[in-house]
């Protein structure tokens, strides 16, 4: 790459064309299995910005003293100290959002998303390039996370922010909004089908509003579907 | 001169199509859900009512979002019956928008998801049914008493539209256990089924009131077979399933396992074997392969009831064979007249 792409086509890309969860499809071990509330997504997306973001910046800056032969071990290295990093400060301030992500915070090495960048992007770039899309990448997993998470909070709980004081301390228990009464949940939603085919139904109204945008009728343009 | 059309062989013709097949099963479904509305109260008749016309408009609706002819696709009925399968699985006392979740799942993501009918792996109405059970455990466990009276229609209407019973009646006064509720209950207090069995929850042939409903079923189901509208091998193999464990083991141990009669005639035994598991869609196709089929579904009926954690296990069974069906498709093709043995 030798072109440095202009900051406002970073964002966007990270943000909506190249979004990570709705169209690279990349690290949903994590997003289907963590999202079963708002806070949840925020918690999980803000680790996972914070590693991305730290690995871009490292990868990118030591490029040059790294031999392509031993690249990938060397992107690992950096990942998981970063990631044990987040650990032991989830663990250290916020012990309950720290319980309810579980296993899927050391997991974060694994994410996909995270080495793609530094493989794809970051150690072909300077700093500030792999910065940026580190940012923006990290910015629109987050955004998934978060709306799937409210969106079954909402459904499966009928709850929005309903667990804020594990992210926020006991300050933010006031936050929550209960909308259904007791019991009444869609249990589905909390369960790992519901994360399924919420994410499938945030990816067919993004490709719905594409489509709208590009002027086409769904029917017309989607492949495979037979004349009305 | 007269042209006359010659048209290629076969040149006798049945007058059968999907409209007139999902008419005679709703009309065979009828007595049941009149019996079962007297046995368990209004909710029966009211669950229908609601299923099939949410059915309808949630069918329109996708059938809109897709871009398909709207009003001629619903004239094949195959909505109404989902929609009125869907309720006779659900307990007659339910509030509407469980009963409308149920559809929108079993229409538009059991169905339309996967290409509309005939393109749908699995049974929409058990599909429908088993993310409620998953879903709303409370409500779907809640059946009218099986030894009392069917609740008034007053009652059953206020739950139905508000999710609440009026002052006068205590919920727990007119629900209680169905037969296999109690049975599983009264076995795992170590009761042995002699015991359990001269109680009022069973009849002559099977749990109380619902060994009537079977009957129903199981008349309509061979008025059904009568019209060659369903197969024999289905039923027939799926009632084998079930009876061939049970009467080992109710020999073996007939303390510890109720015999054939009992898991013919409770539950919802006639229901799945004659209109849940003959759906025509997502069950096996082949001669071989319905019998296979029917008999998998039969023992995974009598291995979940017998040991697994849900009381009556027809939509899970279903659920599972149409998962198998492409595999027993596949492997039980006819052969081909005058082609070599495989």
């Amino acid at each position: 790459m030798s072109a440095t792409p202009p900051t406002a086509s970073l964002l966007r890309e990270g943000l909506w064309h190249q979004n990570p969860a709705l169209v690279q499809l990349l690290g949903l071990c994590p997003l289907l299995a963590v999202s079963t509330s708002a806070i949840n997504g925020v918690g999980l997306g803000l680790a996972t910005l914070f590693v991305l973001l730290g690995s871009s910046l490292a990868v990118s800056a030591s490029r040059q003293w790294v031999a392509r032969e031993i690249r990938l071990p060397v992107f690992v290295l950096i990942i998981a100290t970063l990631v044990t990093m987040v650990e032991l400060l989830l663990r250290a301030y916020t012990p309950g959002l720290f319980r309810a992500l579980g296993i899927f915070v050391p997991l974060i090495v694994t994410n996909c998303l995270i080495l793609g960048r530094a493989e794809a992007f970051a150690s072909r770039v300077g700093w500030r390039p792999a910065a940026l899309d580190a940012l923006a990448m990290g910015l629109g997993f987050m955004l998934v996370l978060v709306v799937l998470g409210a969106l079954r909070e909402l459904v499966g709980a009928g709850t929005l922010l309903g667990d804020a004081e594990r992210l926020f301390g006991p300050g933010g228990r006031g936050l929550g909004v209960h909308l259904l009464p007791g019991d009444a949940g869609f249990l589905l939603a909390l369960l790992p089908p519901g994360a399924f085919i919420g994410l499938g139904l945030l990816i067919a109204l993004r490709n719905h509003y594409r489509l709208r945008r590009a002027g086409a009728a769904p029917a017309e343009a989607l492949p495979g579907a037979a004349p009305a | 001169m007269r042209q006359f059309e010659l048209a290629p062989a076969p040149h006798t013709h049945v007058a059968r199509d999907v409209t007139r097949v999902m008419r005679q099963v709703l009309l065979a479904l009828l007595p049941s859900v009149l019996l079962a509305s007297l046995l368990l109260g209004i909710g029966a008749l009211l669950n229908l009512l609601l299923a099939i016309g949410f059915a309808v408009l949630v069918e329109a609706y996708c059938l809109r979002l897709r871009g398909r002819p709207v009003w001629s696709t619903l004239q094949d009925g195959s909505a109404v019956v989902s929609g009125a399968l869907l309720a006779m699985a659900l307990p007659p006392l339910l509030p509407w928008w469980i009963t409308l979740c149920g559809v929108i799942v079993a229409i538009a993501l059991g169905k339309h998801l996967y290409g509309g009918l005939g393109m749908n792996p699995f049974n929409p109405a058990m599909l429908g049914y088993v993310v409620l059970i998953v879903s709303f455990p409370v409500f779907m466990t809640r059946w009218p008493d099986a030894v009392a009276p069917a609740p008034g229609p007053w009652p059953v209407l206020h739950y139905t539209l508000t999710g609440t019973l009026p002052a006068s009646t205590q919920l727990d006064a007119i629900t209680g256990a169905t037969p296999l509720d109690h049975l599983r209950n009264q076995l795992r207090l170590a009761w042995t089924w002699s015991e359990i069995r001269a109680g009022v929850y069973y009849g002559p042939l099977g749990g109380a009131k619902w060994q009537w409903l079977n009957l129903a079923w199981l008349a309509g189901g061979l008025w059904l077979m009568s019209r060659r509208i369903v197969r024999w091998q289905i039923p027939v193999a799926l009632l084998a399933g079930l009876t061939l464990p049970s009467l080992v083991c109710t020999l073996v141990a007939p303390d510890r396992f109720p015999g054939p009669m009992l898991h013919l005639f409770s539950g919802a035994t006639m229901l799945g074997a004659f209109f849940i598991a003959t759906d025509p869609v997502s069950a096996s196709t082949t001669p071989r392969g319905r019998l296979i089929y029917g008999f998998g579904i039969g023992v995974l009926l009598w291995l979940i009831r017998s040991f697994g954690s849900y009381p009556d296990a027809v939509a899970f069974s279903v659920l599972l064979m149409n998962l198998a069906v492409p595999l027993i498709d596949r492997h039980t093709l006819p052969r081909r007249y005058g082609a070599p043995r495989a």
